[in-house]
């Protein structure tokens, strides 16, 4: 059970909060213009990087707003959050 | 007559005030502060119980929530009654009743016993090598099995206890009330820190409290009198909480700990009732402060597990806390000092021990020369070879050990006695550190883990920490609790202590016998039965992970989680195996510490607080009307209003005919509501929804699909502009809440650049649609000044108009293909309203219809639910309603995933109307569709995803998916049941008005 | 074969005190090239290994375990297996794995305690129930034995859930797989170990995969904690770290690994005699020969490697089981644990080629993969040795999220894994 640092609301339990998986997949502008393959690859092929991850959260039962967060998912420690559209922290 | 054994008085006990207590059915009697175990010893008791496999008789080990032997039932056979119950933590009450577990039909005598006998046979992991034969006669073999495992009884009945959660914030959360608890406690306390001080015993002081004894030193008092005027102490400060009988279950991430504390479990059961019995804090600690001492290790001996085995400091706290002897001949089997310090302190009670036998050879302590003093025969260099005695202890054999311990030498001798003391020395209590993501360290001066990298803010202190005599860890504690709480000073100040306690130590983790390790019983988990031998044979067998070899041989998974056997367990592995302790590593200590009751985990959320019911506004009126109710999502809806005694079908079938013939109401509440606001509200339903919205006029309404990003079908409803730059959307009632979590996540993360804002509206407005030919001609009664023609309000279209004053729109729109409108309105008038139209209806028969008539009449007109008519692999196209995917709009949520190469497939399983070709007979939903019966494997089609009996078209309708259904209408199906086959025939979804005349009857 | 397993042996042994038996498997340093590298020792890859040695006569076969073998999510589970599933894809693949449990411990010659003691899923709401009947329906056609139970009919099976109609979510009915059960975990593992040993195979424990070797679009090994091992066929099978495999391997695959709990009771006498299983008021529970309560909670929703959940989630479990079992209250939770669990978009798993060369992954079994170890090895050493898949899991493959044929059991049935 961690507690969160939302970037709006400040410090709460877990349990406010819902993930939201990998951050930064960029919803594609022209999906159109994209094979099966490429489309597929947006669609469902995630990192699910063990270690240091990017990944998105929202603060369900607070401000309702996403955010994103760093965090370790081997040992869940949480590195940083930042705003939507914030560029994420390089260290 | 059984023996008193109570002796000196202790100030624990309260010898004024007589319990009575019942144990196996007869009575005894303890005193005020008791357990059941120091009762039970006191009656001259050790018997308590039998083995898991074995059946052996076994008593009581220990004076802690460590006792693997002592578990009992509570209450057998009331709603109170509770297994597995260690005897040496619940304190006695007036009314207790307590029996022996897992023996038949008494522990005297239990016919389980045999197993002893058979235990040639019955080695580790006995059973993956047998019983596979013949291969049907497992689940026979098992059968019994099962029944000769488990321990006690579960309860049959519910429970009567309310159990309840409370969330504890703190600055430091100290877990552990004894002499390094108390004093970090008081620190933390005086210095500010809002302070909580928890401890598993209903006192505090740990053992150093009962440590009354000439020993244990500081400033000049004897330890036990210091530490009282400590404890008086710090009850007096006021930002220290302090809660005894509280147990701290698990330590997880963050700090974020979980501890029961019992309220009741100590009183007659007769003041139990209306109170709560125990209590789950949850507790988030900026700083957490390990104080959970130390646990006393046995000895691992060939038949170290008769009754009347104790370890060495429980018979001195039995002794010193509770004023009873464990025995009168008692003889005492040590690796370090604790022996001496126990023989010392039953002597000054006035109680017998007529040998110490120890391991090591050259010892040299003020303790034990002591102990010479009292003339108690010191065995240097012996071990013990044997114990006899079935119920009880008589006899122990001893030889004298090698010189590397490895084996035994000389001869045997023997000595008697009623019961025998073990100290294998100390092991931290480091359940919680690991727990919390601690990482150990082993110390092989002392051969203990210790905690090494802390994950959180916290520490471990005192002998939890390695620090096992009292000059160790007095000295070293200011120093530490300056550091970890940022503080200048203490109270504690070079304290003066003394004390005699030498740590010297010779551990031999299985100590030698005079037999051959295969004829030996060294027990390494009491409960389980698990012996060295055990642990031999798993080694031997190739398994070499501890992990491995406690599954194997089940050491350490009794219901004292392996708290004494453990580390034997894995120091038998690192001397068999030639592996080092610190690389083996532990087993990881899963939490709860001690076994926590399903009760106090879930308190209130249960019977009626389980889950929320959400009830709309007209609730209590569909409830005068004798509704019958379905839960949809966490939704209470009316599903059919029963007549007199009709039955679900009669009423339906009532139900939907007067809704076409003239009219029927239905409280359509629960649907989502999100009230969508903003200059680009347009632009932002072109993107989620499949159809297009910027053309669509203000004042009027629109169906709107809603699709996954993989294309499937994941909501409806129908969406009205109310401005230039507002809509209100509905939603289905059981997606309202992921709809709109869905359509924040886009509009923040993907397209924050729309200027739209989301509201949940829904439990803002009670929604009464009227429907049927008369529906306009109610409405009109209910809204005399709203202009209800076709021309002004058509379908299709919205209206805001006052009901008495009252602000409310009206949207014309169907689900039922009738002539209806829905009438929102702020939800607490929502019931008059509904009351209204109900009296404004009379005379047309308004009739009120539940969600299986709905079904109903959306079924005849083809109309689908989302759920129940699809699942998660249906598109719209699927649906046959290619006509609300928009071929113009460049882009929308799940559009790209329509053109996957398994989507654009003409033969994929599409929606259509299915008719029965007898038309009484009313398919199964959920019934699967063939084309052949006879092809096998039989190739399932589809299956009916909704089927009624349609009383305005008097025959069976259904709908299903059907593979390549668009493509054959008309072509004749099979349904096959159980027993019989049913033909239907592929039809239009759309059974009834397909011209939509009804809409504007 | 030697060191056979048997009542008779049992008892030989007993004279010489059970000093004589010989190690279930070896323990050897790894070779420097193998015909197929097995990367994981759980039960699907020890299975794997099984029956690449014994139906398709490979001779030079290692599994390569980062710890010990069994020790993740074979040893973590509840142990349910069933094959009442509705796809038929699903059902083909989950019914092939129930029948080779049948006679597993014969087969393997070790007792793996396969219990046929029924699982029943419960319905809640009318959803549920159409749900219910329509897997029912299908399982019938399909040749599984699954049969809708009402009310009453549940309440007879399992006379200890409480089916008042008062309750929250009163259960509506349910419906029962007779042949379904469950089995001693741990036993699984060790039984194919064995078994695999027996036949050759080298089980390397402690051995960490730290890189992939390729050649081009070939893999030509594998970098390990004990040195490169030479290799021109790899199956992945490592559960929760498929991705972290298949990053070595500059794959990506469509998983997430989540964090699922579950936990055991103390040991009581018979209390429950078969699984039951609930989705709608989420728990599931059956009883352990050991006299445990075996109950099953659900996956948080974040990513975690860390073999951890949250404690809500444990707790809503227990609040399901104490509205579906009132008489629970006063029993106590002795256990509980975490493991990783690779979960796909369709919650079905992968057995597959990929687009690299000797490279198959087995993978994204979810929260149920317990129940088709059997099965999934099979087919995924038939998948291997071939380089094509069985027609049982050609449905199951990698290219299924491109096109869109997707097995979707979770939105398509009220079934909890």
């Amino acid at each position: 059970m961690f507690v969160i640092n939302c970037p709006y609301c400040g410090e709460r339990e877990q349990s406010e909060f819902k993930a939201g998986g990998e951050a930064h997949i960029v919803r594609p502008k022209q999906p159109t213009e994209l094979s099966d393959d490429q489309w597929a690859e947006y669609l469902f092929m995630r990192k699910n990087i063990k270690g240091v991850q990017f990944e998105r959260w929202v603060h369900t039962h607070g401000c309702r707003k996403w955010f994103n967060m760093v965090r370790d998912t081997s040992n869940d420690e949480i590195k940083a959050v930042y705003k939507m559209g914030e560029k994420p922290p390089t260290k | 007559m059984t023996k008193n054994l109570r002796v000196k008085t202790s100030k624990f006990i309260d010898e004024t005030y007589k319990i009575s207590f019942k144990f196996n059915g007869k009575t005894y009697y303890g005193f005020k502060g008791d357990t059941l175990a120091s009762a039970l010893l006191a009656n001259d008791i050790h018997l308590v119980g039998r083995s898991f496999k074995y059946h052996r008789p076994r008593g009581i080990m220990s004076a802690g929530s460590e006792e693997p032997n002592a578990i009992v039932q509570l209450h057998n056979n009331s709603s109170r009654t509770e297994p597995n119950v260690r005897a040496t933590e619940i304190e006695i009450y007036e009314g207790l009743e307590a029996t022996s577990q897992n023996c038949w039909p008494s522990v005297n005598f239990d016919i389980g016993g045999i197993n002893n006998f058979l235990s040639p046979i019955l080695p580790a992991g006995f059973y993956y090598k047998t019983f596979m034969w013949p291969a049907s006669f497992w689940e026979k073999y098992e059968y019994f099995i099962r029944k000769s495992a488990g321990l006690g009884k579960s309860p049959t009945e519910a429970d009567p206890d309310v159990y309840e959660h409370k969330y504890i914030h703190c600055d430091v959360l100290i877990i552990g009330a004894g002499i390094s608890g108390i004093m970090a406690a008081k620190t933390s306390a005086k210095n500010g820190f809002k302070t909580l001080l928890v401890d598993e015993k209903h006192y505090l002081g740990g053992s150093t409290i009962y440590q009354n004894s000439d020993h244990y030193k500081i400033n000049n008092q004897v330890s036990s009198s210091w530490l009282e005027k400590e404890i008086n102490e710090i009850k007096k400060i006021e930002n220290l909480e302090i809660k005894t009988r509280t147990s701290v279950a698990a330590f997880h991430g963050y700090n974020f700990l979980l501890a029961r504390e019992n309220l009741t479990d100590h009183l007659p059961v007769d003041q139990r009732n209306n109170k709560t019995r125990q209590r789950l804090l949850k507790i988030r600690a900026k700083k957490v402060i390990t104080a959970t001492g130390s646990l006393e290790r046995p000895l691992i001996f060939n038949n170290n597990d008769r009754p009347g085995i104790l370890l060495c400091s429980a018979i001195n706290k039995y002794a010193n806390l509770f004023g009873v002897a464990c025995g009168e001949k008692n003889i005492l089997f040590t690796n370090n000092d604790t022996a001496y310090e126990t023989a010392i302190n039953l002597f000054n009670k006035g109680i017998n021990v007529e040998a110490i036998i120890d391991n090591r050879e050259e010892i040299d302590s003020k303790l034990i020369k002591d102990a010479e003093k009292y003339n108690i025969k010191i065995y240097k260099g012996y071990t013990v070879v044997n114990t006899s005695g079935y119920k009880r202890i008589n006899k122990v054999s001893i030889m004298q050990l090698s010189k590397d311990g490895q084996k035994v030498v000389g001869s045997k001798t023997s000595i008697a006695c009623d019961c025998l003391g073990i100290s294998g020395g100390w092991t931290p209590a480091v359940h919680l550190f690991t727990q919390s993501g601690g990482k150990l360290k082993f110390r092989d001066e002392d051969q203990v883990f210790i905690p090494d990298i802390y994950p959180s803010d916290q520490i471990s202190i005192g002998s939890c920490n390695g620090d096992f005599t009292l000059d160790e860890i007095l000295v070293d504690l200011p120093k530490t609790l300056k550091k970890f709480l940022n503080l200048k000073i203490t109270d504690y100040e070079n304290l003066e202590v003394k004390s005699s306690f030498n740590k010297s130590k010779r551990n031999i983790w299985l100590l030698p016998s005079d037999k051959a390790i295969g004829k030996t019983k060294s027990f390494v988990d009491y409960q389980n039965d698990a012996t060295a031998k055990d642990i031999k044979l798993a080694l031997r067998e190739g398994f070499r992970s501890i992990e491995h070899v406690k599954r194997y041989t089940t050491t350490g998974m009794g219901t004292d989680q392996g708290k004494l056997g453990n580390m034997h367990a894995l120091g038998i592995i690192s001397e068999t195996s030639n592996s080092k302790m610190g690389e083996l590593g532990t087993t990881t200590f899963r939490p709860p510490y001690t076994p926590l009751t399903f009760g106090t985990i879930v308190g209130r959320n249960v019977g009626e607080y389980f889950d929320v019911f959400r009830k709309t506004p007209i609730h209590d009126w569909h409830v005068q009307n004798k509704a019958k109710f379905e839960n949809v999502g966490q939704w209470k809806r009316a599903w059919y209003y029963p007549k007199d005694n009709e039955s679900m079908h009669d009423a339906v079938q009532r139900e939907s005919k007067a809704a076409r013939d003239s009219a029927g109401i239905l409280d359509a509440s629960t649907l989502g509501k999100i009230d969508i606001q903003g200059t680009d509200a347009s632009e932002f339903l072109n993107r989620v929804y499949t159809n297009a919205w910027s053309k669509l006029a203000i004042g009027k309404c629109r169906y709107g699909l809603m699709l996954n990003e993989d294309g499937m079908v994941y909501d409806d409803g129908v969406t009205t502009r109310l401005d230039e730059n507002h809509y209100i959307m509905t939603t289905t009632t059981g997606g309202a809440a992921t709809v709109l979590g869905k359509l924040e996540d886009y509009l923040q993360t993907e397209w924050p650049e729309l200027d739209v804002y989301l509201t949940s509206v829904t439990d803002h407005y009670a929604t009464i649609s009227v429907c049927g030919p008369n529906s306009k001609k109610i409405v009109s009664r209910v809204i005399p000044d709203l202009d209800l023609s076709d021309e002004n309000f058509p379908h299709m279209s919205f209206k805001n108009t006052k009901i008495d004053k009252i602000k409310c729109r009206v949207m014309r729109i169907s689900f039922t293909g009738e002539h209806s409108y829905e009438i929102n309105i702020q939800a607490n008038y929502g019931k008059s309203v509904w009351e209204k139209c109900m009296e404004a209806g009379k005379e047309f028969n308004i009739t009120p219809y539940g969600t299986e008539t709905m079904h109903l009449l959306r079924a005849e007109k083809g109309f689908i639910i989302v759920g129940q008519d699809t699942d998660a692999t249906v598109t719209p196209i699927d649906l046959q309603m290619d006509w609300i995917v928009s071929k113009k709009k460049y882009d929308f949520i799940g559009k790209r995933s329509l053109y996957r190469s398994d989507t654009i497939r003409d033969d994929r399983k599409q929606l259509v109307g299915l008719l029965t070709e007898n038309p009484d007979e009313v398919l199964e939903e959920g019934a699967q569709i063939v084309a052949d019966i006879n092809k096998s494997p039989v190739e399932m089609l589809g299956h009916v995803t909704s089927s009624y009996y349609s009383p305005n078209l008097n025959k069976s309708i259904a709908l299903g998916v059907v593979k390549g259904g668009k493509k054959m209408m008309g072509q004749r199906l099979i349904v096959p049941m159980e027993n019989k086959k049913i033909n239907v025939i592929v039809a239009d979804p759309v059974f009834l008005d397909k011209e939509n005349k009804r809409l504007n009857a | 074969m030697k060191n056979k397993y048997s009542f008779f042996t049992l008892l030989k042994n007993a004279f010489s005190y059970h000093e004589n038996w010989e190690k279930a498997w070896k323990d050897p340093e790894p070779k420097k090239e193998y015909e197929v590298v097995i990367i994981g020792g759980g039960g699907h890859g020890l299975a794997t290994a099984y029956y690449l040695a014994k139906k398709h006569n490979l001779k030079n076969i290692a599994v390569v375990e980062k710890g010990w073998i069994g020790g993740g999510n074979t040893g973590r589970n509840t142990t349910i297996i069933r094959s009442n599933y509705l796809w038929d894809a699903s059902a083909g693949l989950y019914d092939h794995a129930l029948k080779i449990w049948e006679g597993l411990s014969q087969e393997l010659n070790y007792n793996v305690m396969f219990s046929q003691r029924g699982v029943m899923n419960l319905a809640h709401n009318l959803q549920d129930v159409r749900d219910l009947k329509r897997r029912t329906h299908a399982n019938r056609l399909n040749g599984i034995d699954a049969v809708y139970l009402n009310t009453e009919e549940v309440k007879k099976f399992c006379p200890i859930i409480n089916t008042s109609p008062d309750i929250r979510y009163p259960v509506l009915g349910g419906t029962l797989q007779k042949r379904a059960g469950t089995a001693r975990h741990d036993a699984v593992a060790w039984g194919y170990a064995r078994g695999a040993d027996q036949m050759g195979v080298d089980i390397i424990q402690n051995c960490e995969v730290k890189g992939i070797k390729r050649n081009g679009n070939e893999v030509e090994g594998i970098e390990t904690t004990k040195g490169f091992i030479k290799t021109k066929k790899i199956g992945v099978v490592a559960a929760g770290h498929s991705s972290v495999i298949a990053n070595m391997a500059g794959l990506r695959l469509p998983l997430e690994s989540k964090p699922l709990q579950a936990l055991v009771s103390e040991p009581v006498k018979p209390i429950i005699d078969t699984v039951v299983m609930s989705n709608a008021v989420h728990a599931y529970v059956s009883q352990s020969d050991k006299g445990e309560l075996v109950i099953g909670a659900g996956t948080d929703d974040y990513i975690s490697y860390s073999q951890k959940g949250s404690h809500e989630i444990v707790e809503g479990t227990l609040s399901a089981i104490l509205e579906l079992y009132p008489i629970f209250s006063r029993m106590r939770m002795l256990r509980q644990w975490g493991g990783i669990v690779d979960i796909c978009p369709d919650a079905s798993p992968i057995i597959s080629k990929t687009t690299i060369k000797g490279l198959y992954f087995n993978c994204g079994w979810g929260t149920g993969g317990f129940k088709a170890t059997p099965g999934s090895g099979d087919l995924f050493a038939h998948t291997i040795a071939n380089d094509e898949p069985h027609k049982l899991n050609a449905a199951f493959n990698i290219n299924r999220f491109v096109s869109g044929d997707l097995v979707d059991e979770h939105g398509a049935a009220a079934v909890a894994h």
